[in-house]
């Protein structure tokens, strides 16, 4: 088995898996129907391509682990998803600034995975990239209506960027796994991503009318599998079911 | 504080369901403005892969007929058969028109 390799699907398939559960939150708490609606069919899209990479991580991990065990019986320490996805949806103009800021960056590092030397990551991002990117149109253009909207909506939607800033910089710092990874052209070279995400993520906050963060202290942890005290209950509300009764069926 | 749907106007959407065909009337959303109301639309309607192409109308710019007038505008035709293409035989080579 290839560790980096394991641990580099790992890190895309719990992005998506987290990010997903978390969105799923929404589900029958969206300000209108319509959007609700958006937002649970966007939370489906990250757990259908969390299950492609988590079944191939399983047949990485071997003896007898599957998407299902890799999803609901793993720990919190050995959960590679970044912070930024694990993070509490607050109010909308939070959900929606974490998610730009998180799709953007899915964005560029699913563009390169369609190239990857991994075959099975390559086709996983072929069926994906169309998702991914109307992800990112669909969660930046509700930053410009919000930023360029009302007076309320603007303090709302830049405060949101302020606070979620710092938990940008560990999109574009690798692991060693990662690192592994990008030397074998299997996954993109993290900190030559940041470029593209930086040009874009100005180019909306500008249209936005809204202020782009200065660089700062920026928290780091998920890709370590060390994780915000947010992450143990996410965790909880996922799991609890299949540990309690392990052999229930859907 | 304004209400959600305050300045949500209702749409009325169409959808085409393939080439060909003509667009249909699915049902009604809300949405602030015509690009959201394509996206909602999207959304709400074209899930199951419904449609290729999708219209959307202010509900506003729609004239309906009125249902007072149902009997001067529709009940004139329901004694004229003649209007049905049923009083000649079609070539069986035809098939189905």
């Amino acid at each position: 088995m290839n560790l980096d390799l394991k641990n580099y699907t790992l890190f895309l398939a719990d992005n998506a898996l987290i990010l997903g559960q978390r969105l799923g939150e929404w589900c029958g708490h969206g300000p209108v129907l319509e959007q609700d609606i958006a937002l649970t069919n966007i939370s489906l899209d990250h757990l259908g391509q969390s299950r492609m990479l988590l079944q191939y991580a399983a047949k990485q991990v071997g003896n007898g682990a599957t998407e299902d065990s890799l999803a609901f019986f793993r720990n919190e320490g050995e959960f590679r998803n970044l912070l930024i996805t694990e993070l509490p949806n607050n109010d909308w103009a939070y959900t929606l600034a974490k998610h730009f800021l998180f799709d953007t960056f899915n964005f560029f590092q699913y563009e390169f995975l369609m190239n990857s030397k991994d075959e099975t990551i390559q086709a996983i991002a072929r069926k994906a990239i169309k998702e991914i990117a109307y992800h990112a149109q669909f969660s930046a253009e509700w930053i410009i209506r919000m930023g360029d909207g009302t007076e309320e909506s603007h303090q709302r939607v830049q405060n949101a960027i302020d606070e979620l800033w710092m938990y940008t910089g560990e999109m574009f710092v690798a692991d060693s796994s990662s690192e592994a990874m990008t030397k074998a052209a299997v996954a993109p070279d993290y900190a030559l991503l940041k470029e593209q995400w930086q040009e874009k993520v100005s180019q909306v906050l500008e249209i936005a009318t809204l202020v782009k963060p200065e660089e700062g202290w920026m928290q780091k942890g998920g890709r370590e599998g060390k994780h915000t005290e947010h992450m143990g209950y996410i965790l909880a509300e996922m799991q609890h079911l299949p540990r309690t009764y392990p052999t229930a069926k859907w | 504080m304004d209400k959600p749907n305050d300045n949500w106007k209702i749409w009325e959407v169409f959808i085409r369901s393939k080439n060909g065909l003509s667009h249909k009337h699915v049902g009604s959303l809300h949405a602030p403005d015509a690009d959201m109301a394509i996206k909602n639309a999207r959304d709400v309607y074209t899930r199951r892969s419904e449609g290729i192409s999708i219209w959307v109308v202010p509900s506003e710019a729609v004239t309906a007929s009125s249902p007072d007038e149902k009997e001067p505008l529709f009940t004139p035709a329901d004694d004229k058969v003649y209007r049905h293409p049923t009083f000649y035989e079609i070539p069986s080579e035809i098939g189905h028109m």
